[in-house]
């Protein structure tokens, strides 16, 4: 090995190295000290600030649902035509921006992508949270809301069951099983985490409630062999139900037979939407977080770049469904299915189309360039235009698809009111107060994976030192 | 302190390589009431430790089954035989607007067999007292130490021999006996 790489003068540092996932001196206590103090130091001043104005988010939130429940869905906006708007606009967004989270965590552990483990954690914890914003949409649409229970196959009085034949139905379903394997996928993951804190805790509060919630891990290898393989085939499981969670959500539109909404391609179009836009949740977050926490070394460079080139792989295939979807309507000869597209690009929404269209197409491409996607400020805003631009992708989806109904006497126009607009800005609010809540009490990044990449690293350079 | 309030011997190393070569040479000295505990899953301790493949996937498996046969029955029975109501002119049961609600199922299910079945099941958990932290370093598994523990229950224990034959392994820290 010696003689061949003299004679061929191979550079002492390989170009095609892959980048330290962990950077700086680093031992396993360092990395334990650098997550826990994250929980365990005093409550810095900003924290209290960011939470008071999502808590008023959060409290405005209520305010508005109790305004709706107590009047009824006539303050929405929602109109004839416009029936589903800015309720389902904010439920597939939402529901969205957790897809990113289930990616890293399930797509990314089986594809032994090893980056996973610094941004995991927080994107699966972002993953619960959106999924809880989403769910109050539908949930309130229903009108009547402590009817909920009708959704659930529950034997009650009037001895009917819910439609399965819907797939408004199959939406029950893949959400709650979305939402509940998510919660035991994080929590798996928390386990062993949360018993570093018990085991370092200096008051007997704490000690008891990580106490509790940690189960009274052990760390023993006979428990760690099945928490591997249970770990594993979570994974296994979580990719297909990601995938068809985002495509149930489709069938809402793609199963009826509304031009606009009618279409085979919505299935991946959703879900490469969904993981886009979720990773530039996503990565606004953690932008945000690893400045404010100091975990520049566990969140590196590296790892913000390979997340805008997922960023630019999925801006680009949704931008190949938009100009698909016009093909086709054109290609089908099918006047109905001409005119909404028509309508959809240069009709009275035009504004709404092409603001999607440059976000989410457009500016992603700037990141082909490698000044521009290691742009932190750069890649700050483009991760925001994104998430502006995958919100109004469905908005022009369901808005234009039914504002211009067969006949044009029922024609119409949709516009928020103010209750529709405080609601949407509420869940922002909750989102970012559990999202706060979840870095001050749970450790942000998954500890033992980090520690397993370090060994791994630490084992490959002592290898490389050998030759 | 009397030989029965013993819970074993243990000893804490620094990396995951020592640890590797001591869990070999525990099992290859006959001992078979150990373990070993660590702050993440280390490579390859499962042959140092002679341990069997995992049997958690064959409950798993069970689940999965039950998952899709409750689908299936609870869309059969609710929709063709116990309110049989036509529509849109669909069929009151029908596989192809039974599969979404029959993947969640299987999925759900399999979660719950995975994550419970690990847990309660094959682990034990919640196990809220452990006489392994008895001793102060095992407060440094969940940290950066790897501890190494042989039971008194097993057969071959012997409070000094198994504190002696601890000593001797490269690396070995903090040798102790620990109370139950």
């Amino acid at each position: 090995m010696q003689a061949v790489a003299n004679e061929f003068k191979i550079p002492k540092e390989n170009p095609l190295a892959k980048p330290l996932l962990i950077e700086g001196e680093q031992t396993y206590n360092s990395l334990t000290e650098a997550v826990s103090t994250v929980v365990e130091g005093k409550t810095p001043r900003n924290w209290y600030i960011a939470f008071a104005v999502s808590f008023c988010g959060t409290a405005m939130l209520g305010g508005m649902l109790s305004y709706l429940v107590l009047t009824g869905v006539g303050v929405w906006g929602n109109n004839q035509p416009v029936g589903w708007a800015w309720d389902i606009t904010n439920f597939v967004f939402w529901i969205g921006i957790g897809h990113a989270g289930t990616l890293i965590s399930a797509i990314l552990f089986l594809f032994r992508q090893k980056w996973r483990t610094s941004i995991n954690r927080a994107a699966e914890a972002m993953t619960l949270f959106a999924v809880a914003c989403a769910a109050i949409y539908p949930g309130f649409h229903v009108g009547r809301i402590w009817m909920a229970y009708w959704l659930f196959p529950l034997p009650y009085n009037q001895g009917m069951w819910p439609n399965f034949r819907s797939p408004l139905e199959w939406d029950v379903f893949a959400v709650s099983t979305y939402g509940t394997v998510s919660l035991l996928f994080w929590y798996v993951g928390l386990i062993p985490d949360l018993a570093t804190l018990r085991d370092r805790a200096t008051t007997k509060v704490r000690q008891l409630i990580y106490g509790i919630f940690s189960l009274g891990w052990r760390g023993s290898n006979r428990h760690w062999q099945h928490y591997e393989i249970a770990y594993l085939i979570l994974a296994g499981i979580s990719t297909p139900l990601v995938l068809s969670v985002h495509s149930i959500v489709s069938f809402d539109f793609a199963v009826s037979k509304l031009p606009g909404w009618h279409t085979t391609i919505f299935p991946p179009y959703f879900v490469a939407g969904a993981v886009f836009s979720g990773f530039a949740m996503v990565m606004t977050l953690m932008l945000v977080a690893r400045w404010a926490l100091n975990l520049q070394h566990l969140i590196t460079m590296y790892h913000l770049e390979v997340m805008n080139k997922i960023m630019l792989v999925t801006g680009s295939i949704v931008g190949y469904a938009y100009t698909m979807e016009f093909f086709m309507a054109w290609y089908s000869g099918n006047m109905y299915e001409k005119f909404t597209f028509y309508n959809r690009a240069f009709g009275p929404y035009a504004w709404a189309y092409w603001t999607m269209f440059t976000c989410n197409v457009v500016s992603p491409q700037c990141f082909w360039f490698k000044k521009l996607r290691t742009s932190i400020p750069f890649m700050f805003c483009i991760s925001i235009v994104i998430n502006i631009g995958m919100w109004f992708e469905r908005f022009v989806i369901i808005a234009t698809s039914l504002h211009r109904d067969f006949i044009p006497s029922s024609w119409g126009y949709y516009r928020p009111t103010i209750v529709d607009l405080l609601t949407f800005a509420g869940t922002f609010g909750l989102f970012m107060t559990l999202f706060l809540l979840f870095i001050r009490f749970v450790p942000v990044i998954a500890l033992a994976e980090v520690k397993a990449v370090l060994t791994h690293q630490q084992h490959k350079a002592h290898g490389h030192a050998k030759h | 302190m009397a030989e029965s309030k013993i819970f074993g011997a243990i000893a804490a190393f620094k990396s995951d390589t020592e640890i590797l070569e001591a869990a070999r040479k525990v099992r290859l000295a006959g001992y078979s009431k150990f373990d070993c505990h660590t702050p993440f899953p280390v490579h390859h301790l499962d042959q140092a430790m002679g341990m069997k493949r995992s049997k958690l996937p064959y409950l798993i498996l069970c689940c999965t089954i039950t998952g899709f046969t409750l689908g299936l029955l609870l869309q059969w029975w609710t929709g063709a035989v116990d309110y049989k109501l036509v529509i849109g002119g669909k069929p009151l049961f029908a596989l192809e607007f039974a599969t979404p609600i029959l993947f969640e199922c299987t999925v759900l299910l399999t979660a719950f067999g995975a994550v419970f079945g690990m847990l309660g099941a094959f682990n034990g958990l919640p196990e809220l007292y452990h006489p392994i932290f008895n001793a102060e370093i095992s407060k440094r598994i969940t940290d950066d130490r790897f501890l190494v523990s042989i039971e008194a229950k097993d057969p071959q224990f012997d409070a000094t021999k198994t504190t002696e034959f601890l000593q001797s392994l490269k690396g070995a820290e903090e040798v102790q006996l620990v109370e139950a």
